[in-house]
């Protein structure tokens, strides 16, 4: 019952930063709203356990993040007069409770040289009724042994699509050509 | 764009060569733990992001034109089919056909790892070289 509630309050979340995206004036507290979007969905796939998929999205967000920032800041620089101490003890506490729960999460870590995944240790020594894949690919991320060895078909697919598309941007914006 | 103030460029200069540690720890390990070539290239794209967004895009075009990123983009591509077709040489397409190793070893699972390096090249010099487009794009509409 608990995941369900939280993965429901970040759906809310998500809702509420998206529609202040669509909303608000300012153009870069648009962007940066956008952004708060693409970070919770990246939350709610590492809380759906597909870790794979929460990395990929964190670092794309992060990406798109950047380019669009960089399009709509016209000026270099950053503006330093806000002297508010409500932002800043509030900057100041949110800071303290991220170190105490990372200086906790610091402690889960597996210790230097553990070589296992937990979840692939399950299937390796347990495996039961799940035909064991680690026998056919050796590999010990199984997201790893599919889309590379099982389901290979797809990731050329992708590859080409991410290729078409680089492709077109270099056509569209080449100097040869275009107008004066 | 000429870059941003000494602190930035001085705390780049130590930070870069790490992000891009960090991006290639993610391929070569993208058959034991989560992450992958896709996910390490983007974050290399992001290690020479940062070097733009830093020091300018002087600095960086006279190692990295235009040219050169999308040359090997299409050579990682490359790269990436010739090791599908190579399976052909015990029996069909994407074959994984030699050794699987030892499990949660480095060297293991056969074809993923240099696949995943293929793509791992792919993804950075791709989105690179379109990130590298946008902004002499931006540049040379304002200088018109």
């Amino acid at each position: 019952m608990g995941i369900e509630l939280v993965i429901s309050g970040l759906l809310v979340l998500m809702i509420i930063a998206a529609i202040v995206a669509v909303e608000i004036k300012d153009l870069l507290s648009s962007v940066v709203a956008v952004g708060a979007v693409g970070v919770v969905l990246s939350l709610l796939f590492l809380l759906l356990q597909a870790p794979d998929l929460a990395i990929v999205q964190l670092v794309v967000e992060i990406l798109a993040l950047i380019i669009l920032v960089r399009a709509t800041v016209t000026r270099d620089g950053t503006d330093y007069s806000t002297k508010e101490i409500f932002v800043k003890t509030v900057t100041m506490i949110g800071v303290l409770i991220f170190i105490f729960y990372a200086f906790r999460a610091i402690k889960e870590l597996p210790r230097f040289g553990e070589p296992k995944m937990k979840v692939a240790s399950y299937y390796v020594t347990e495996g039961n009724g799940i035909k064991n894949n680690i026998s056919e690919t050796g590999a010990a991320n199984i997201v790893a042994s599919i889309i590379l060895d099982y389901r290979g078909y797809d990731t050329l697919g992708e590859a080409t699509v991410l290729f078409t598309a680089v492709l077109g941007v270099l056509a569209v914006m080449r100097k040869v050509g275009r107008k004066k | 764009m000429k870059g941003m103030t000494l602190i930035v460029k001085t705390v780049t200069r130590l930070t870069v060569g790490l992000i891009m540690l960090y991006g290639l720890y993610i391929t070569f390990h993208g058959h034991l733990t989560p992450g992958g070539g896709f996910a390490g290239g983007v974050i290399l794209s992001l290690s020479f992001i940062h070097l733009i967004l830093a020091f300018g895009k002087e600095f960086v075009i006279k190692k990295f034109s235009e040219t050169i990123t999308s040359v090997g983009e299409s050579l990682a591509a490359v790269i990436f089919l010739s090791i599908a077709v190579s399976g052909f040489l015990a029996g069909y397409f994407f074959k994984n056909f030699y050794g699987q190793g030892v499990p949660f070893k480095l060297f293991s699972a056969g074809i993923i790892l240099p696949c995943n390096l293929a793509i791992f090249l792919k993804v950075g010099l791709g989105l690179f070289s379109a990130f590298l487009c946008l902004v002499l794009f931006v540049s040379t509409n304002s200088k018109e």
